[in-house]
């Protein structure tokens, strides 16, 4: 198993390497471009200057090269010497990747805004699971019943209809009518005795809301239908056969074996959790990593994006192979060699 | 009155106004709480020329001079405006000079001087700086420190409207010592710079996060001893207009919300609350739709779509036809369309250039009435005959038309009913939305551009900045026509060409008297409104909304909204 | 269902499969009123526009924000379209592009993952091949897909056909990942298992082991796929419009009236219910579907 890890590790860097070119390449050439969003009073070669200063005049592949110097070995080092106080080289001189539109470095912002994403989008992914892998389970083990029934309705309508409408909704009757909780996400504030952190919970509530029922409602059809599949099977009866009480035998045996493609779904949903969501962040205004992303595309901030991105790849590639290793774990019979 | 006295009056009024508030103490008033859904990316204007960025950092840093609510240049850092009268401006009109407020500081305690108005120049006119704002540099041959109160700035030709460099929020004045290592190319590293700027205005920056809200205080050597009344101000960004309406006029959860255009219904429901208070201010911008004069043909190739020819080659099919045009702007009921997307915050107009009020035309009025039959018998005349199917045909052509904007509701709405007029007088119409960030961009490679204009006609707003329309009436001059030779850079999107306009032109930009500039633009307006060049929708005003317990707010679509957020208080 | 009933099923003499699958089917309670409601949708959407004859298009500026009245049974919006007209209207377009998109989707992450599930040889390209879509930021990749294919495709097949091949390429191709990770992971389950290997040892061949062996055993993943992704593709093909990149603006979609009449949530509620309803119905009765078939083709379940 280790030297399966060890290999796929070696594999993911020339296709990480792969990815963050191809990412770049589509970057460039999508048609946006970074003055669009200046005021049209702005003349046509004041903008031109601009673009020039942006570094956009040099050829697409040494501007690739550059990021890739800068995010590879400038980045790394900069972090290498905040941690240890050591100064390496040149460190004065030394060009991090910087936002076109912020003219600051692109890590120094994904830092800023990690603590609400974690927050808020990774609160909501722990307590999707959370709910959804029991409602899972009892909705599979009493298929048709009532519970069922009504777990099966109420996770269709959580992924059907889109965040953008719930979070309104919820900003419309709990701030507008009810007034009881805040429409604005705070990103200043600071957890310092009970009352704050009870602010910090009411401001939380509405957005980990939100996207817990849309991830929940997935999370949970997934692990039903994934419990059906095993509860008749063989050696469940097996299992019964022997003896074994009803809930060593759902518990273990039938859980056991229906969180694979379960565990697929979770695995794929971490990196989302860092690449933040989109559309709740900018309903509720909690300018997170995925505020900062959706900026970056609208704004055309190719450095910004490509750096997102990027760890987002990094993100994607580690969790699949935890994921893999994962079902080793589970199903004994799947091996890696 | 004359320009002249505007001025003066104004200044005069200024200084009653900061009498008349000496009884309240700097700082009395707690927090205000601003909402702008655009958040601005950083604090230097000079480096990003968005809207939110110049209006964020008018907070913090001040020009000479800048715009009042009714358009008047009123002085800022300036003792005075210079004019030719009093001796400020030379009589050549190659030179002005400025003597700036005695005793005024920076942040951090330290005096302000000529030294610092003469190195904002060198900064946004430095090689490799990209700077944002250079255009209002424009002209400028020199500028020195005669003395560290009297600033001179030297023309390379003779300025008639000399009020650009350092007047109006887009272009302040930073502090000399705080960005001295920051020229050029350096500017973009200059992070902590640009994110704190050190100024002169009510505020300094406590915290910037960019893109997402900033932190302020209220600044400790403000020149006036009881202003500003708030301590601190949360400038919050992200979201949509219409949720940041919402948080200031029904959950009253901020103090001030920018921009807000959202349907005339949806703003007067959420003001019915009764929380808060929706306020407008006209200055230039009109939504227009413009006519292609050149063929955007597909099938002609990149060197010919949509470029112009002098032999007139290339002229468009069906749109060089003045009675074309004439009917599309006689078949658009422009008062329906303002109540359909503006309401309260827009006025239909039939100027290109709407104000301010000494150069607005009244030669056009009649465009305000829709004329469907007009336009069918103009038609006919041009000889376009009704087909089978509705749709006029001429020598086997249909009278089809692409229409193209950017993506944004009300903009779609728009496009709806003027399809439906349109198709009410045999006009076939596709719609074609584009994003913004691609409209907008400038990328030569993409054929989505507004510059490249791959459509019969399209429609977005522009507008021009300050109060002076020399640079913007020129934008519809020969020389100005995009194309592939330049990149697809100009400012005449239509490629209309006329050389009795470009001779109008070059006669404003040489006449000094403000009586004979306003004739010259009245005529270049009503010269491109009698061609039919573009038509003219509507006149938007900028609108925000203010909580009823905040007072002091005069709305400003000159210059910055915030432009005398010294003044705002809470309502007693 | 009771035993009783399959019982009495059971006694009958000589059946085909489809005709079992089908009896299954029926018995499912869920699965038929989910087909009436689906049934009822797609009639809806296709015969309703010539009952209710209103042009979706046209605006009536004197019926402005107008509520529930015998000409606009669903009421109109701020520019005086009719809702139902444009509900039935928009349902041809989402429905089309949510089963289409869904079954490009679908069809691409099962042959991904069976292949790279079964074939050791081609695991690894494979998965690094779905690491690299799910990598791919999705707007800057449909800008430059609209850059270099719209004005072909629009010349090709016309505006608004061009532009749907485009929106159901650019949703499926970037949603087949999730169901290849999936389909995968229960394949290399799969193939280790006796009922495999015994197929195997017989000499089966590879291609039949997938069709006969593999498949049926993963349906209900794909399945739960397959109603996720409908409903997906008619969330994703709204964002798309209202970014600038989906359908021109004078036609209508579900996820589209939703997005557009969100604003007037508090002013004319029945601009967000209708499309709301619409898309929660059809994802649904999908859905109900989806689980009757499942339960219809699971062998084990069927002879019960």
């Amino acid at each position: 198993m280790a030297r399966y890890a060890l290999r796929r590790l070696l594999i993911a860097i020339p296709t990480l390497l792969a990815i963050s070119f191809i990412i770049f390449a589509l970057l460039d050439l999508a048609p946006s471009d970074p003055t669009a969003n200046l005021p049209l009073t702005i003349p046509p070669e004041v903008r031109e200057k601009i673009r020039l200063s942006l570094g956009l005049g040099e050829p697409f592949v040494v501007r690739y090269f550059k990021w890739l110097e800068q995010f590879m070995i400038n980045e790394p080092l900069n972090v290498l010497e905040q941690w240890t106080g050591w100064t390496i080289g040149d460190s004065e001189n030394r060009l991090r990747v910087l936002s076109w539109a912020t003219r600051s470095p692109v890590t120094d912002l994904i830092v800023e805004r990690l603590p609400q994403t974690l927050w808020v989008v990774g609160m909501s992914y722990v307590i999707a699971v959370l709910i959804a892998v029991p409602i899972g389970v009892i909705s599979a083990y009493r298929q048709y019943s009532l519970f069922d029934q009504i777990g099966t309705f109420i996770s269709m309508l959580g992924f059907s209809i889109p965040t953008f409408f719930t979070g309104l909704l919820l900003i419309v009757i709990f701030s507008v009518w009810l007034g009881w909780l805040p429409s604005i996400y705070d990103t200043t504030h600071v957890v310092r005795d009970w009352d704050s952190f009870v602010f910090q919970v009411k401001q939380m509530l509405m957005p980990t809301m939100v996207l817990a029922l849309a991830n929940a409602s997935q999370i949970s059809r997934f692990m039903r239908a994934s419990m059906l599949d095993n509860l008749n099977q063989d050696y469940v009866r097996t299992a019964r056969a022997k003896g074994l009480r009803e809930r060593v035998v759902v518990l273990v045996h039938v859980l056991r074996n229906s969180l694979i493609p379960v565990v697929t779904v979770i695995a794929l949903g971490v990196p989302t959790i860092f690449g933040g969501a989109i559309i709740t962040e900018q309903i509720f205004r909690v300018n997170g990593i995925g505020q900062l992303l959706i900026i970056g595309i609208e704004g055309a901030d190719i450095p910004l994006v490509q750096t997102l991105t990027f760890i987002f790849a990094i993100l994607i590639v580690v969790f699949n192979l935890i994921a893999d290793l994962i079902y080793g774990m589970l199903d004994p019979r799947i091996r890696y060699d | 009155m004359t320009p002249l006295r505007r001025l003066l009056v104004a200044s005069v009024a200024c200084a009653a106004m900061t009498a008349t508030a000496a009884q309240a103490q700097r700082g009395a008033d707690g927090q205000l709480n601003i909402i702008y859904w655009q958040a601005p990316s950083t604090m230097n204007p000079f480096l990003s020329g968005g809207t939110k960025e110049v209006e964020a950092s008018s907070m913090v840093i001040e020009p000479l001079a800048s715009y009042d609510n009714d358009g008047n240049i009123v002085p800022r850092l300036a003792v005075e405006l210079p004019t030719v009268e009093n001796g400020g401006v030379s009589a050549d009109l190659t030179s002005i000079t400025w003597k700036l407020k005695p005793g005024v500081k920076w942040s951090d305690g330290s005096d302000f001087t000529a030294e610092d108005a003469v190195f904002t120049w060198k900064y946004c006119t430095a090689p490799d700086g990209g700077c944002a704002q250079s255009s209002y540099f424009e002209g400028v041959a020199n500028m020195e420190a005669v003395d560290p109160l009297t600033l001179k700035i030297t023309f390379a030709e003779p300025k008639p409207f000399p009020y650009t460099a350092l007047v109006g929020a887009e272009s302040p004045i930073i502090q000399k010592k705080q960005f001295e290592n920051c020229m050029g190319a350096k500017a973009p590293e200059c992070t902590q710079q640009n994110f704190n700027p050190i100024g002169t205005g009510p505020f300094v920056v406590k915290e910037f996060r960019a893109n997402d809200v900033i932190t302020l205080e209220a600044n400790p050597n403000y020149r006036e001893a009881d202003k500003p009344r708030f301590q601190t101000v949360l400038f919050k960004g992200g979201g949509d207009a219409a949720s940041a309406a919402r948080s200031v006029l029904e959950t009253g959860e901020f103090d001030y919300a920018w921009n807000l255009q959202i349907e005339p219904e949806v703003l007067e429901r959420m003001e019915g609350a009764g929380k808060g208070k929706l306020v407008s201010a006209f200055a230039t911008s009109v939504e227009r739709i413009l006519i292609n004069f050149t063929n955007p043909d597909p099938a002609l190739g990149p060197d010919a779509r949509s470029v112009y020819k002098d032999d007139g080659s290339n002229a468009h099919p069906i749109l060089n036809d003045i009675r074309v045009r004439k009917a599309l702007s006689l078949a658009i009921d422009r008062p329906l369309l303002n109540d359909l997307g503006y309401g309260k915050t827009g006025r239909p107009v039939c100027n290109v250039l709407p104000g301010p009020d000494i150069y607005a035309s009244t030669a056009n009025d009649a465009c305000l009435v829709q004329d469907i039959e007009a336009a069918k018998a103009l038609l006919d005349e041009a000889g376009w005959a009704p087909g089978s199917d509705g749709v006029r045909v001429k020598d086997g052509r249909r009278l089809s038309l692409l229409y193209q904007t950017s993506t944004n509701s009300v903009r779609q709405s728009f496009q709806s009913l003027i399809k439906q007029w349109w198709a009410e007088i045999g006009v076939e119409t596709e719609l074609r939305n584009i994003s913004a960030s691609v409209f907008f961009g400038g990328d030569p490679a993409s054929p989505d551009t507004f510059q490249k204009f791959y459509a019969d006609v399209e429609m977005y707003t522009n507008n021009f900045s300050g109060v002076d329309p020399e640079a913007y009436m020129a934008d519809w001059r020969c020389d100005a026509i995009p194309g592939p030779a330049t990149q697809w850079q100009g400012s005449n999107i239509n490629r209309y060409c006329n050389p009795d306009y470009d001779a109008l032109s070059k006669k404003m930009a040489s006449t000094a008297a403000l009586a004979d500039r306003a004739e010259l633009a009245k005529a270049m307006n009503d010269m491109l409104m009698q061609d039919y060049v573009l038509l003219p929708l509507i006149h938007r005003s900028g609108t925000s909304a203010h909580s009823v317990t905040l007072a002091g707010v005069k709305m400003n679509d000159w210059d910055s909204e915030l432009w005398n957020i010294a003044d705002w208080h809470r309502a007693k | 269902m009771t035993d009783a009933s399959l019982a009495a099923q059971g006694m009958t003499a000589h059946r085909s499969l489809w005709g079992d699958v089908w009896r299954q089917f029926r018995a499912h309670r869920g699965a038929m009123v989910g087909s009436a409601v689906f049934l009822f949708i797609v009639l809806g959407v296709t015969v309703g526009p010539y009952i209710h004859t209103v042009d979706p298009q046209y605006l009536n500026m004197r019926a402005r924000n107008a509520g529930i009245s015998w000409d606009h049974p669903f009421g109109t919006d701020n520019v005086g379209r009719d809702m139902l007209a444009q509900v039935m209207a928009g349902g041809r377009v989402s429905l089309a592009v949510g089963f289409a998109a869904m079954g490009v989707s679908i069809v691409i992450g099962a042959l991904v993952g069976v292949l790279a599930g079964y074939i050791r040889r081609l695991d690894g390209p494979l998965m690094r091949l779905t690491d690299l879509f799910l990598a791919l930021p999705i707007l800057p990749l449909l800008l430059v897909i609209l850059l270099l294919f719209r004005d072909t495709l629009r010349t090709l097949f016309g505006p608004e056909a061009g532009i749907f091949l485009l929106i159901v390429f650019v949703i499926g191709i970037t949603s087949w990942m999730q169901t290849a990770r999936i389909v995968r992971g229960e394949v290399l389950a799969l193939k280790e298992r006796e009922f495999v290997l015994a197929a195997k040892s017989i000499g089966t061949r590879g291609h039949r082991i997938i069709t006969r062996h593999l498949l049926p055993n993963v349906l209900s993943p794909i399945m739960v796929s397959a109603t996720i992704g409908i409903a997906n593709a008619i969330i994703t093909e709204s964002a798309l419009s209202f970014l600038g990149l989906g359908f021109p603006p004078d036609f209508p979609t579900w996820g589209r009236l939703l997005f557009d009449g969100k604003d007037f949530m508090t002013l004319t509620p029945e601009r967000v219910i209708w499309p709301g309803l619409a898309i929660s119905l059809t994802v649904l009765s999908v859905n109900f579907i989806g689980d009757g078939l499942r339960d219809a083709l699971d062998p084990r379940i069927r002879g019960r």
